[in-house]
């Protein structure tokens, strides 16, 4: 028997909450699904499980705060993986979507595994812009499954509406409830109906729920003291929230601060080639295509971590220990204050496209408190950059345990000299915080050296 | 496209992008990047809706017309076929 347990989701997290199951009991669970959320001082995240096999019990409450490591469900598993997850049939649908909370599973332990039930997560390489992201949402259409009569394929909600029109019984459109929503529902007297949902496959979730409920600001998350059991650890109101992440943005820098002997470097970076390279892609491409020079400088950043590895990795236990790989932790910006940074796994092997569609997900997902657990933990190094918007250089704080973080400030357009003369360049400030315990301004020097090189040539990015 | 369309279009493309956005407190000629705090991802994610909805291809060099309620619903109706 596997225990699932409170994971780390990073170097500040000691406890958290368990807002909400999104498997019962009985299900079957494979690796890497999302099978809980969890609220931390500063996100909500989708918890993945380790194991393949069946959920057996839950032994925490929506509600309670556990400390890091606690078990919060057993998994028994499986030799082989349970069978192929299917699209659910109707008769799966109304057996899913019966009213009841957490159910004991409908055998006894260890008999065969009831067909599977759960939802097919959906690939999400289909073209789609996010109108016709929205619109597939609300109306419970799955990309995956449209044909796209835009360019090269794409999706655009006049398809999606068309799907939506000629779905057979779009009177009475299938409703998925997660059971903490349906409790929730219950408890605030909120009509699931009337709830539009924003889970796997348009699941109805306890976010969802709130947000519907009478006297509830909208894309706010109304406190729910009081809605679930342990109301005293129930989640922050939105007020607090804000406090608490400033509580764990401070207990974190502060520490970084005391225990990393920063070094700082900086160079300024001419990004005329890169700036050219970007225009003439653009002008080629559909906008969803685009791309924004900050593909260009994580892969630039993301490469030379890999050139230079002392700076790709962790510092635990008074030595360095390299990445597996280059993980690329992105600080995104919250419109409500404070900052998350995302992870973009392997962003040295990622194509500028792929690079720049998977940054687009992580950071909507990250604004909207939708991330999983593997996105927010791991990164190997970090990267800040302020955007079009922002300062010309940032001189940031290491991300403990990691050894090096990279800023990026605005690109502007700067007298530069080429060839002994004078002309006008569009640059940018390269920085480089790293710490001096795993490496010396040598090391930092050849990184901020491989990132400069890199970005004169974008096409080889 | 008559322009009140236009301006329907622009106001839903920045709710699409800006979950929560107070699009009708906004002032037509406010610039709306600074006062959503839209970043340079928020933007490219509005030129898409935007470009998506009406048809008209927005290419980069035109973005840095689409400042306000009012010049974006302009450019539409100018580049509308």
């Amino acid at each position: 028997m596997a225990e699932f347990t409170m994971p780390s989701l990073g170097a500040d997290m000691d406890e958290g909450t368990l807002q909400e199951w999104l498997v019962r009991p009985g299900d079957p669970v494979h690796r890497g699904d999302p099978v809980a959320v969890v609220e931390t001082a500063k996100s909500t995240i989708e918890v993945e499980c380790f194991h393949t096999g069946i959920m057996t019990k839950l032994l925490v409450e929506p509600g309670t705060t556990v400390p890091v490591g606690t078990p919060l469900a057993l998994i028994e598993a499986s030799e082989k993986s349970p069978p192929a997850r299917q699209a659910p049939s109707e008769g799966e649908h109304a057996e899913r979507a019966a009213p009841g909370d957490v159910r004991e599973p409908p055998g006894a332990l260890g008999a065969a595994p009831a067909p599977s039930t759960l939802t097919p997560r959906t690939p999400d390489h289909t073209e789609a812009g996010p109108l016709a992201r929205r619109a597939a949402e609300s109306r419970g259409v799955d990309l995956g499954s449209l044909h796209g009569s835009g360019p090269g394929g794409r999706v655009t909600r006049a398809d999606v509406e068309h799907a939506a029109a000629d779905r057979p019984g779009t009177g009475t459109p299938r409703t998925r409830v997660t059971p903490f929503a349906r409790r929730l529902a219950a408890e605030l007297g909120v009509e699931l109906a009337t709830v539009t949902g924003t889970g796997g496959n348009s699941a109805i979730r306890a976010s969802d729920v709130r947000r519907a409920a009478p006297g509830s600001p909208p894309a706010v998350p109304a406190p729910v003291a009081g809605a679930v059991p342990l109301a005293s650890s129930a989640p922050s109101p939105s007020g607090d929230r804000t406090g608490a992440m400033r509580q764990a943005i401070a207990a974190l820098m502060s520490r970084a601060n005391r225990d990393i002997p920063h070094y700082y470097l900086s160079t300024t970076v001419d990004m005329a080639a890169a700036t050219d390279w970007l225009r003439a892609h653009n002008h080629r491409s559909p906008v969803g295509e685009r791309l924004l020079p900050v593909a260009l400088l994580l892969k630039a950043a993301a490469l030379s971590a890999r050139e230079v590895p002392d700076l790709n990795g962790f510092w635990t236990e008074d030595h360095f220990t390299a990445g597996d790989g280059v993980h690329l932790g992105v600080a995104v910006s919250l419109h409500g204050g404070g900052l998350v940074a995302p992870i973009l796994h392997h962003a040295d092997a990622l194509p500028l496209s792929e690079l720049m569609k998977v940054l687009k997900d992580l950071v909507t997902r990250a604004r909207a408190g939708r991330l999983r657990g593997s996105e927010v933990s791991g990164a190997s190094i970090t990267v800040t950059n302020l955007g079009d918007q922002g300062a010309e250089s940032v001189f940031g704080v290491i991300h403990p345990p990691q050894v090096a973080l990279v800023g990026f400030g605005r690109v502007v357009d700067r007298p530069w000299a080429v060839d002994g003369l004078v002309g006008v360049r569009p640059v940018v400030t390269a920085t480089l915080s790293a710490d001096h315990r795993a490496t010396d301004g040598a090391v930092g020097s050849h990184y901020l050296e491989a990132v400069a090189r890199l970005l004169q040539h974008p096409e080889h990015l | 496209m008559d322009r009140a369309d236009a301006l329907d279009m622009v106001k839903e493309a920045i709710s699409s992008v800006v979950p929560g956005a107070e699009v009708a407190d906004l002032a037509l000629d406010g610039e709306f990047r600074e006062v959503l705090e839209m970043d340079s991802l928020d933007f490219l994610n509005f030129v898409e809706a935007l470009s998506e909805m009406s048809g008209v291809r927005i290419d980069d060099e035109d973005t840095p017309r689409l400042t306000t309620l009012s010049a974006s619903a302009d450019f539409l109706v100018t580049h509308a076929r």
